[in-house]
Parts: C-alpha cells; structure tokens; sequence
C-alpha cells in the first residue's frame, strides 16, 4: 500500500508559459471562469487542497460537464487521500469521456494503491485501448504486470508477499493533456507522440519505504489546458514539442534499456567524449545500459530550450538510478534538425 | 510491448519439457497403448502449453485465468499465470521466471507439470487391461491401480456383464511418497509396491487438513511384505489440505495422495475390507486375449489343487506347493508331515472353493494373490474361511508358496 502521502509531492513547475499565455487569454475573454483553472492548479501545486476543492467546485457548478476541471477534482481528492471521491470521480469520466486515457491511467493508479491489480489492469487496458501508444499507460501497466505476476507467484510457490520487493512506482498524470476539454474533445487515436513521451518527472520518495509513488507532469508543449483553447501551431513551438519528443525518448529507452532506441536519438556527427570513436562509444555505451542489471530509470525537470535556426540547447536537470547508483546531474544537449527530427550532437554533464 | 523474440527462450523452455515423450515405457508384453485422458485439469493444461509453444500468450493467459476459476488453489496454474505476466514485462528464460523463486519449489511444480501431461498424453487403451487385475471377486464392485512411475491411479470397474473384466472409469494424478516407492521400512517415505486393499475409512471430522476430504487406510504390510522383511505402517489413500489443489508428484510420507475432488469422486466406490488397491512401479497391460489366458491358467492350477486334496493323495497334493513354502507357523516340511498324517485319517474330503479374486503381485518375481472363501469339509472335520493363497510360478508350474487366513 502507497501512504498517500508519498503522492504529495511538489508539483513541478506546472509546464510551459504557452499553458499560462493562453490562460491569460481566455481571462480577457472571460475573466470570471478562466482564471479558475489555472488557480485551481496552483493551489494543488501549493498543497492547499481544500481552497483547491472549493474553487473547482466553483468552477464546475458552471461547467459541470468540464473534462479538465472534473480532472483535478480528481487529482485533489487523490491528494486528500480520497481514493473512494477520487474513484468516483475518475469513473465518471472515463464514462462521459472513455475516449480520454488521463483518467483511466489514475484510476489504476488508485487501484493498484489499494491492492485491486486486476481491477488497475483493466484501466490500464482501456487507456491503452483508446491510445495506443501511451507510454505512460504501458509503463504503469507492465508495473501492474508485475504485481500481478508477483501475487500469482505467491501463490504458486507459498512466498509471502511482504518479501516481494517489486516497488510500486505507477505515475500518476497530473494533467488532461489530450484533450482539450469541454465538447470538444477530440478521440485523438494514435495521440500525439509528445503524449506518447511524455518527460517524467520521478520523484523520489525521501523515505526508505519501499513503495514510492511517481509524479509525472504533462508533456511541454501540449495542448492547451483550457477548455477552449486551440494548439498554437507556432513554428517555434513545433521545434519545442519536438526536441521534448527527443529528449524524452531518449530518457525512456535509456530506462527501458533499450540501446537501439536510446543510440537513435543522437545523430550520426555526435561529438563523442574523449573523441572515441563512434563504434567504442556505441558499445561502450551498449555496456553500461544493457550490461546493467537491475533497473535503470532516467528522468528530468523541465528542460530550458534554446532554437537557434536548425540547432538548439536543451539543459535540464537529470536524474539517474541504476541498483548500484543514483545520482543527479546538470546536463546539457545540444541538438541539430535532421528533417523533421531533432538529434543529439553533443551531450555534457557538470 | 510483447515480441515474439521475448518470449522464444521462455517457450523453448516450456517445449522442452511439455513435449517430453511419450517414452516406450518398459512394460511388458506389449507397450501399451495410448489414448488421451479426459479428467481434471489436464486436457485445459495441456492446451495452454500448446499456445505457449504456438506464441500465442493472449490466449495462453485466458486459458489460465479461466483454469484458476475451476481450481483456485491450482499452485501449477498460479505459476504459468504469474510466467505469463512477467513475459508481458520482461524477458522470460525459464519456467518459474520469478527472480529469487525458491527452486525446490519451482522444480516440483515443474515436475508435477510435465508428470500431469504424461499422464493425459499415456492413458491406456481400453480393450487393454492391467496385468494384475486377473479376477475380481463378484461384489469387488471396483478396484484402484496405482502407476507410481507415472503418478497415476487408475480406477476400473469389475464388469460382471463381461465376464468380470476390467472396465477402465477414470484416472487422476497422484502423489507418492518423498523417495519414490518400494516401500522397505518404516520412516523410508516411500509408498510401498504390492496388492494391498482397502480396510477403513476414516471420518473426516477426526482428520487433520493435512489429509483433506478423506482417508482410506491399506493393509500394508500384507502377507507378502512381512515374508520379504518390510516395515513401516499407517499407509493411506487420502486428500490434499485445503491451501492447495494438489501437491507435487513425490511430497507424502508413502501415502497415495489425491487431489480432494478426485478422492471423492474415488471413495465414492471403495467398500472398506474388499477394494483391491495394487500399486506397481509400472503398470503393466495385457490385451483381453492374452489377459484371458493368464487368467485361466491360474484358475486351473487352483482347480487342480483343490481337486488333489479332495482326492486324498498327499504327494499330488503336496505338488502344488514350493519347496520354500512357509505358512505363518510352518515350514514347508512341517507342512507337509502334517499333512500327510492327517489326510492318513480321512474317509473323505469336500473342498470348495468359491468368490475367489486373483491379482498377480506387481515386480519381476511372478507372484499371484489368490483370495476366496474355502468350505472345506471331510468325515471327521467341516471347517469355513476365507483364505489366501501366494502363487509363485517356477519353472513354468505355479506353486503355492504362502497360505493362510485372510
């Protein structure tokens, strides 16, 4: 069982200033409503989850149909440690809305906090269903896998559970992003693969415990979190969303040990350390990540990006934990365009 | 998520042994012949393997999980589940993937796996019989051969419409003792070989979990196993406890094990005092025809023995009789003198020999248990019992080599 506590944790720095822009703009429009949402996100953030309540309440007693808004009551009753309001809440969206997975990732989570593995995997599924290529859901779901697996073994072989140390580390979403909330909601089957990829943010739970829950923000660069906004289809942010793709790719197939996937983000002139050559680095690196046993999980904090034309910076914060190691890093890439994509060309820690 | 790659070792690990052969098992004379069994969970086991083998682990899964709701407490079931799920996450290299699984464990769970296949690939044919059951007595109304090298227990019903042949009615997987069988001595954890049969029926309310829904106790040692020096006691056919479905194929203390509903369905045709339970190492499997033969040659060499002692001949008499026959206080000389002076004072001797059941004694030696309800009955003494007889055939004759009470 997760201590709900170990789900409270900071927010992160709630994604781009597009999201609050955009926020703004609809606070001219209709400065009664539009600010709400916003406002409701920083009082979660702050952990005033009552005053957060209130205003969502507030909030939906106008639009009571609001997918996003219904999404934080959500979220605050999960934060209050609400898990039946929180369950409640969560199935009557994946009702109204079953085309949204948000909703059907965090009643898993909420599931699998209460030992329902069967019941989290048919969330999971469902998510998975409506899009396919959620990495999130397929994260959360082999995490579920695994529980399950461990519960069927105990049985099998007589173990007892508490011996088990598969840690439960399903993230929660912590915003509706593939949506745009209110009517309009758009099936959006396959999703963006921005959602797809989505950065996570793992925070680690300070105590030893053994369960520790993970935060994942929405993807940078999104779509809107209002109800009635529209993507900007800005260039500038197009190069934005697609480096976060890259980046965050990057960071899951290094976690999924997946060497092909993870070498697939650099590109083919990447400046490799100490001028080694690209096969020694390849296999150098093949070592390190597929050599390792044990878990590897990479993930970062809001990365700063900088487009200069057909280069750009990425410096983030990076966090790294293998069985043997964990540690975070300053890290910075540089990327170069390639087409449509954007590709590693120099990497440096400090 | 699920590539066909992940789970190639994981298969060939299951194909390695869920293909383990129908290997020609040394049975004599005649192989036996197989057809497929259809009791319990193997015919379902049995086609999960198949769609593991084919790659098909969707509905490998959904076989499992539907496996389980018919048997919770399936231990086997739960760990394909728990292989299936993990093949879902990562990469699976063996049966029991679990990382830090108790390996005893997974190894008799993978024993009990490939031994339940065997089971359900290798049943016999039924215009062939066990070689023991030779002749039930009319109200045997069943009897229970037990295979402990296929960990087995086959029941047949004494068919008086056909002449008392053995009618196949089911088989179930059991367990046998630690070590095997061949049971020699008391604290061995074997499960002995022999024709034992049924003597009581212990009420389940006095019964700890250990043995499940029932206990039926055998009379081991009998006769046979006292002459050949073996000990040991307190060996039953019972249930399985209530945490698990069935246990591994070599877990009891020399017991014959059975899963709970598969003893009910059993005990529901016992009869305390009469059903014969033969255990062998091996089943061996007569055709009817030759099953017929061996049958009438015993019942001849009875008939002629008690022919010989009506006729008050000693010497013919005492030709039925091995050398190295001892009764429970004779030896075969002191029999034989006794004999002699007692036929010496008779005008006449009745014998009848009635209801009789032969067995033939599973092992190499060819030993017969002959058993029926003698009415013996002369000038000067009547004298009824139910007695019986070990036929040892020797150069080709079958001679008596152990007579008493039964």
């Amino acid at each position: 069982m997760i201590p709900n506590s170990l789900l409270l944790h900071r927010f992160p720095l709630l994604k781009t200033c597009r999201a609050l822009a955009i926020g703004l703009a609809i606070c001219v429009a209709t400065p009664a409503l539009a600010n709400n949402l916003p406002e409701v996100q920083r009082l979660i953030k702050q952990g005033q989850y009552p005053q957060a309540l209130e205003k969502v309440d507030a909030y939906l007693a106008d639009k009571p149909k609001d997918a996003q808004g219904r999404f934080l009551k959500g979220l605050i009753y999960t934060e209050m440690n609400k898990p039946a309001e929180a369950i409640a809440t969560f199935t009557k969206l994946t009702e109204d809305y079953p085309e949204l997975p948000e909703p059907y990732n965090n009643l898993a989570v909420l599931y699998a906090q209460q030992k329902q593995y069967d019941k989290a995997r048919t969330s999971l599924e469902m998510a998975i269903r409506t899009h396919p290529s959620y990495a999130i859901a397929y994260e959360n779901l082999g995490d579920v896998y695994a529980k399950l697996a461990s519960q069927a073994y105990d049985k099998a072989l007589q173990l007892d559970s508490a011996n088990s140390a598969t840690q439960n580390k399903m993230a929660l979403i912590r915003d509706l992003i593939s949506t745009s909330g209110k009517g309009n909601v758009k099936p959006t089957a396959p999703i963006p693969a921005s959602v797809a990829s989505a950065p996570a943010t793992m925070t680690k739970t300070p105590t030893a415990a053994a369960p520790s829950a993970s935060v994942v923000t929405s993807s940078p660069g999104a779509a809107s979190t209002s109800p009635s906004a529209k993507p900007a289809a800005d260039p500038a942010n197009v190069a934005s969303d697609d480096i976060s793709k890259t980046i965050a790719n990057w960071a899951s197939a290094w976690s999924r040990k997946d060497v092909k996937g993870y070498l697939a983000q650099y590109s083919s002139d990447f400046k490799t350390p100490k001028g080694m050559s690209r096969k020694s680095w390849e296999d150098e690196r093949e070592t390190r990540i597929a050599g390792k046993s044990g878990k590897i999980s990479v993930s970062y904090d809001e990365p700063q990006i900088n487009i200069s034309g057909d280069r750009a910076t990425a410096k983030f914060r990076q966090h790294y934990k293998s069985a043997g190691l964990s540690g975070s890093t300053n890290k910075t890439l540089v990327f170069v365009r390639s087409g449509n994509r954007w590709l590693i060309q120099e990497e440096n820690a400090r | 998520m699920i590539t066909a790659s992940k789970f190639v070792a994981f298969v060939l690990a299951f194909a390695g042994w869920a293909l383990v052969g129908i290997a020609a098992p040394g049975i004599t004379p005649t192989a036996p012949p197989l057809v497929v069994s259809d009791s319990g969970p193997e015919p379902q086991l049995a086609k999960i393997f198949k769609e593991i083998e084919s790659n098909r682990l969707d509905s490998a899964m959904q076989m499992t999980e539907s496996l389980l709701k018919q048997y919770p407490n399936f231990r086997l079931g739960h760990l394909i589940k728990g292989d299936l799920l993990l093949a879902r996450t990562s990469h699976i290299k063996s049966f029991g993937a679990m990382n830090g699984a108790p390996v005893d464990r997974v190894d008799d769970l993978r024993a009990e796996a490939i031994t339940r296949l065997k089971g359900y690939r290798e049943k016999p044919e039924t215009k062939f019989v066990p070689r023991y059951l030779l002749q039930m007595q009319r109200d045997q109304r069943f009897a229970i051969v037990v295979d402990t090298k296929r960990s087995r227990l086959y029941l047949y019903e004494n068919d008086l419409k056909n002449g008392g042949r053995p009618r196949f009615v089911a088989d179930y997987y059991m367990t046998q003792g630690k070590l095997g069988s061949d049971k020699l001595s008391e604290g061995d954890k074997k499960t002995p070989t022999g024709v034992y049969h049924v003597t009581g029926n212990l009420p389940r309310q006095k019964l700890a979990d250990l043995y499940g829904t029932g206990a039926f106790p055998i009379n081991y040692p009998n006769e046979w196993d006292k002459r050949q020096g073996r000990k040991g006691s307190g060996i039953w056919l019972h249930g399985t406890p209530s945490n698990t479905f069935s246990r591994p194929p070599l877990a009891s203390d020399g017991c014959v094990v059975l899963a709970n509903q598969d003893l009910d369905a059993v005990a529901k045709n016992l009869q305390v005092g009469l059903t014969p339970v033969i255990i062998s190492n091996s089943v061996e499997w007569l055709s009817l025809d030759d099953w017929t033969k061996e049958r009438d040659d015993l019942n001849r060499a009875i008939e002629a023995w008690r022919a010989d002692w009506e006729s008050r001949d000693t010497e013919r008499y005492l030709k039925h009789y091995s050398k190295r026959f001892k009764s429970a206080d004779q030896s075969y000389e002191e029999f034989a003198a006794q004999k002699k002076q007692v036929n010496a004072g008779k005008e006449w001797i009745k014998v009848k020999a009635e209801n009789a059941s032969v067995f033939r004694n599973p092992g190499k030696e060819e030993v017969v248990v002959v058993t029926f309800d003698q009415d013996y009955r002369s000038s000067n003494l009547n004298n009824q019992m139910k007695k019986r007889q070990y036929w040892l055939r020797e150069n080709g004759q079958w001679k008596i080599i152990y007579e008493g009470s039964a």
